[in-house]
């Protein structure tokens, strides 16, 4: 089973419930915890895994063969990104702007395009103590696009036979998210009571909706806002899985990168208990 | 000469836009029959990469002057690459601004 921990809003708790999650069920299960947000990772400052094999991301970028070029433009027309532009008798390449589709080079009358790698991140595998396999990408500073180190972190860790992998997701409900929770079999939304917290979940539970992935909620920090986020929740019949209250020691222990359980040993059952919630949920729609 | 200016509405009596890519319409001034024309941008909403869609419409368009608020490093450029001069404006009327350029009045981009 493929969990994927999202929650529209950053800051909710993603990461301290996908890391608590996992090593809760070390005992249960083989593992695979996939750090997918790429542009800020930070599960191993829990999970502390040594890494054994790191590999560059790369998007495949035009490069044109001024020589062969005959500024069809064709290129320019195709690109979805504006990624490349025909001007002043030239045609200009932004690689940041280029997704790699493919669609300039495969449209090229004069075949004067080949793709060469553009290097926006790095992903890196390893192992941790537990014996999780852990693996995470890395967004290099100043490239705007998460998307291709995502694809390719999960590319490059396919989930094997028996396995339970728990992806951790980028907040937001962008490219991103869709790209680490397409092929998951659960979503778990992390939110906050608050007002903020639930805007932002509605949004993630949407696209939840869109992509037909059943999804439930952890609530984090609760008992500080208000109870609109139960509301809703009642409202879309999203189950609230687990609630993890506000608490300073617990704030404290996990800003110092001790994970949720091992501050409470009481949670290890709570996140035994949520994962069979889930897979109970995944099987009813089976 | 053709001048384009960035302005919030497809409209040649729009009030000015200063910004570039994301602009919803240009006016295109030419100066040596005084006709206008507005265009639309066609990169007014583009998810990415508005600056060099918006900059390759106006080097299409065979303008050779833009004036807006100011370019982003990509449509800059695209518009240098097209033999484009860009100018900065804080604000104005499109014949203005026009007349201040041809005064030499207007800044460089």
């Amino acid at each position: 089973m493929i969990v994927a921990v999202a929650s529209g809003k950053g800051g909710t708790g993603k990461t301290t419930v996908a890391t608590s999650l996992a090593l809760a069920l070390v005992n249960e299960t083989p593992l695979l915890f996939l750090d997918c947000d790429v542009e800020a990772p930070n599960a191993h400052l829990f999970l502390k895994p040594v890494y054994e094999q790191r590999a560059e991301a790369a998007v495949p970028v035009p490069h044109v063969d001024a020589r062969l070029c005959q500024l069809h433009g064709v290129c320019s027309q195709v690109c979805q990104y504006h990624a490349i532009a025909l001007v002043g008798g030239q045609v200009r390449v932004f690689p940041e702007l280029c997704h790699g589709c493919g669609s300039c080079t495969l449209n090229c009358p004069e075949r004067a395009i080949r793709e060469v790698p553009h290097v926006v991140g790095t992903v890196e595998s390893g192992r941790t103590a537990e014996g999780i396999r852990f693996a995470r990408g890395v967004l290099r500073i100043g490239q705007p696009m998460a998307v291709p180190v995502i694809r390719q972190l999960r590319r490059a860790h396919p989930v094997r036979p028996g396995e339970t992998a728990i992806l951790d997701a980028p907040p937001g409900t962008s490219c991103p998210v869709v790209a680490t929770i397409l092929g998951a079999d659960y979503v778990l939304l992390v939110t906050e009571p608050t007002p903020f917290g639930l805007h932002d979940l509605k949004l993630a539970y949407e696209l939840t909706r869109d992509l037909g992935l059943p999804a439930g909620v952890v609530v984090n920090r609760d008992g500080i806002g208000d109870a609109s986020v139960d509301a809703f929740c009642a409202e879309v019949g999203l189950p609230v899985l687990l609630r993890i209250p506000m608490n300073r020691a617990i704030a404290a222990g996990v800003a110092q990168g001790t994970p949720l359980i091992r501050l409470r040993r009481d949670y290890a059952p709570r996140f035994r208990q949520l994962f069979a919630a889930m897979a109970g949920q995944v099987e009813a729609r089976a | 000469m053709k001048v384009a200016i960035s302005v919030t509405a497809p409209k040649v009596n729009a009030a000015f836009e200063s910004r570039f890519g994301r602009a919803a319409a240009f006016v295109i001034v030419d100066t040596e029959t005084n006709d206008q024309e507005a265009f639309r941008n066609p990169a007014a909403n583009a998810p990415g990469g508005a600056g060099v869609q918006a900059a390759e419409f106006l080097a299409g368009q065979g303008v050779d002057a833009v004036i807006s608020g100011a370019f982003g490093p990509k449509a800059h450029n695209v518009l240098a690459a097209a033999g484009v001069r860009m100018y900065q404006a804080g604000g104005g009327k499109v014949a203005e601004l026009v007349e201040r350029l041809q005064q030499g009045a207007l800044d460089p981009a």
